[in-house]
């Protein structure tokens, strides 16, 4: 079993690797500092589980609801945000407020679960069936392995594009953005669309990898904060950034804990303080993320 | 639902409300001089709330006059986290600032949970079951003492910023950076000295807060969070504004959790955060920008 292990550390990697690419096109891309990113895991969860809960309707049906509701939740905080000129901290505040009011309204929603949470059966685990999405680890595994790869050749393409230029004009002087005609608003909206679909589909793999929902926890704001961590540690706005955030801190997590247990000490609260400490260098010594000195050390 | 019964939630309210307003005083302070958000701001609070059950346990002393030694220690800690750690970070983007801090919160939290568990912590004091009588309202004695203290150390502050020379440095500090440097004001220890008495606001709520409130380490986050709505409420840079929005989500999180259900009344306060930054960005009493 200990290959299934490895395997799920893996996939967590992945996970991370894909959500904080999806979290890069909204920060690192277009500079809007999304705070709040579990409220789309959490909707698109929900979505997707919702409808397999109460319907039994799979999660190819549920991805394409769970990306729409997603996508109007981004839009409409967008919409708010851009149109009222909030940007930098009170952008950040203002998602943080839609997570946590969700939160709170899914404590609530006895339809979803609520507090309680949403469990999710699972047929078995044995053989492939992609419809269903059942399946042992390492179909989860490739899923997720698939979704990495698709979301790297999106956002590379991305950034070459119009839009990557547009984006990085908007992120480093927006008011110059506009005077070169640039139509700010549309394109951070655009960014803002498209990091909002990119999670829900995360949000869809967690419901049926977990199978089961809290609102406590999908919501929550350490879920944004975990998301967020990787691309930071790697390197906003490049490409493999996330990635090896992603790799860096799922690996570093998994070693400390080892490494507390190896010596005795369980102590709760203490694998964070180290997680902490080890944040707090990075951001002191390494402000750009890790993937930057890397890169320019392979000449890339 | 008797008038009564509303009168005496909405009085307790307030009187809650002051103590979250001293907190959040600390922030608008720090964040409307030094322009940093300060995302360990509740688990500051919460490291102050421990300090006083400790000194509780171990010397008896009453959480108000620990606010004195908790101040001083305070104020020195702030003082040095600004001046030691995030000095460098101004200038840096804000996702790094806010990140310096999220990283200081984690270990704060943690540490408070390393030290002292996960369990919940009180100070049990005889007047804790007092209250006096004004009419058909019952006010409890120990959240009349908190505000009152928070109100004491507001208006401190108030006098301190309004009326010495100190006090007028920081708030050209504030108003404008360049000038302040251009007229030779020394801007490093002057955000120091403002982050020590944001911190000092913080260890005189979390005295105040300890006797009406449990204490537990995940207070920190949800603390640091309200924080940040009172300030953006009642007005970034307006001091009276802090007071002012801490009262505003002292009543309305009593009112909810009385008409709707007690663990909806965060909800409440996230819902006035987002109709607030929509209809009136710089808050009730924030400066036009």
């Amino acid at each position: 079993m200990a290959g299934n292990y490895a395997l799920s550390v893996v996939t967590l990697i992945l996970y991370f690797a894909y959500t904080g690419q999806a979290w890069n096109v909204m920060m690192g891309f277009a500079g809007q500092l999304s705070l709040g990113h579990s409220l789309y895991v959490g909707v698109g969860a929900y979505a997707a589980g919702g409808l397999f809960f109460h319907y039994g309707i799979g999660p190819w049906a549920g991805l394409p609801l769970a990306i729409l509701f997603c996508v109007a939740l981004g839009l409409i905080i967008g919409f708010l945000a851009f149109r009222f000129g909030i940007s930098g901290v009170y952008f950040a505040l203002l998602t943080i407020a839609f997570a946590e009011f969700t939160r709170i309204g899914f404590d609530h929603l006895d339809w979803l679960g609520g507090p309680g949470g949403m469990f999710l059966k699972v047929a078995q685990r044995d053989t492939w069936d992609i419809l269903n999405f059942r399946g042992p680890p390492l179909m989860y595994y490739y899923a997720m392995l698939f979704l990495c790869g698709a979301a790297l050749a999106l956002c590379s393409w991305l950034l070459k594009s119009k839009a990557g230029y547009y984006w990085q004009a908007i992120r480093e002087n927006e008011e110059a953005a506009q005077a070169l005609g640039i139509n700010t608003f549309r394109w951070k909206m655009l960014a803002v669309a498209i990091s909002s679909a990119m999670t829900a589909v995360s949000g869809v793999f967690f419901a049926f990898y977990y199978n089961n929902l809290f609102p406590e926890q999908i919501f929550h704001i350490s879920r944004s904060i975990e998301i967020i961590l990787g691309p930071i540690i790697g390197g906003i706005g490049t490409l493999f950034g996330p990635i090896l955030g992603a790799a860096v801190l799922t690996l570093l997590s998994d070693g400390i804990t080892d490494g507390l247990a190896a010596l005795g000490w369980e102590i709760p609260g203490i694998k964070q303080v180290f997680y902490g400490v080890v944040l707090l260098a990075v951001i002191m010594f390494l402000p750009n993320g890790i993937w930057p000195p890397i890169a320019r050390k392979l000449k890339l | 639902m008797s008038f009564d019964l509303v009168a005496n939630v909405v009085v307790a309210g307030v009187l809650t409300g002051l103590v979250y307003g001293l907190m959040a005083l600390g922030l608008s302070v720090i964040f409307g001089v030094v322009r940093v958000v300060n995302f360990a701001h509740g688990e500051m609070m919460t490291i102050a709330m421990y300090a006083a059950t400790v000194l509780f346990a171990s010397l008896g002393l009453d959480p108000f006059l620990c606010i004195l030694p908790a101040a001083l220690a305070f104020f020195l800690f702030g003082y040095v986290l600004q001046a030691g750690l995030i000095n460098p970070f101004i200038t840096r983007p804000e996702h790094s600032q806010f990140m310096l801090l999220v990283a200081v919160a984690i270990i704060m939290v943690n540490a408070l949970l390393m030290i002292f568990g996960p369990s919940a912590r009180s100070i049990q004091v005889d007047y804790q079951l007092e209250s006096f009588e004004i009419g058909k309202i019952l006010v409890d004695k120990a959240r009349l003492f908190a505000a009152l203290a928070a109100v004491v150390t507001a208006g401190l502050l108030f006098s301190f910023f309004k009326f010495s020379l100190i006090g007028k440095a920081i708030r050209a500090c504030a108003d404008n950076h360049l000038g302040a440097l251009v007229v030779g004001l020394d801007v490093k220890k002057l955000y120091a000295l403002t982050f020590g008495l944001g911190s000092v606001c913080v260890a005189v709520a979390g005295c105040a807060m300890v006797l009406l409130v449990d204490v537990t380490p995940p207070l920190g986050p949800a603390y640091t969070l309200l924080a940040f709505v009172i300030v953006i409420v009642g007005g970034l840079g307006s001091m009276p504004g802090a007071l002012l929005g801490g009262v505003l989500i002292g009543v309305s999180e009593a009112l909810a959790g009385l008409l709707i259900a007690p663990s909806a009344k965060s909800m409440f306060s996230f819902g006035l955060l987002i109709l607030i930054l929509l209809l009136r960005p710089q808050g009730l009493l924030g400066k036009n920008p």
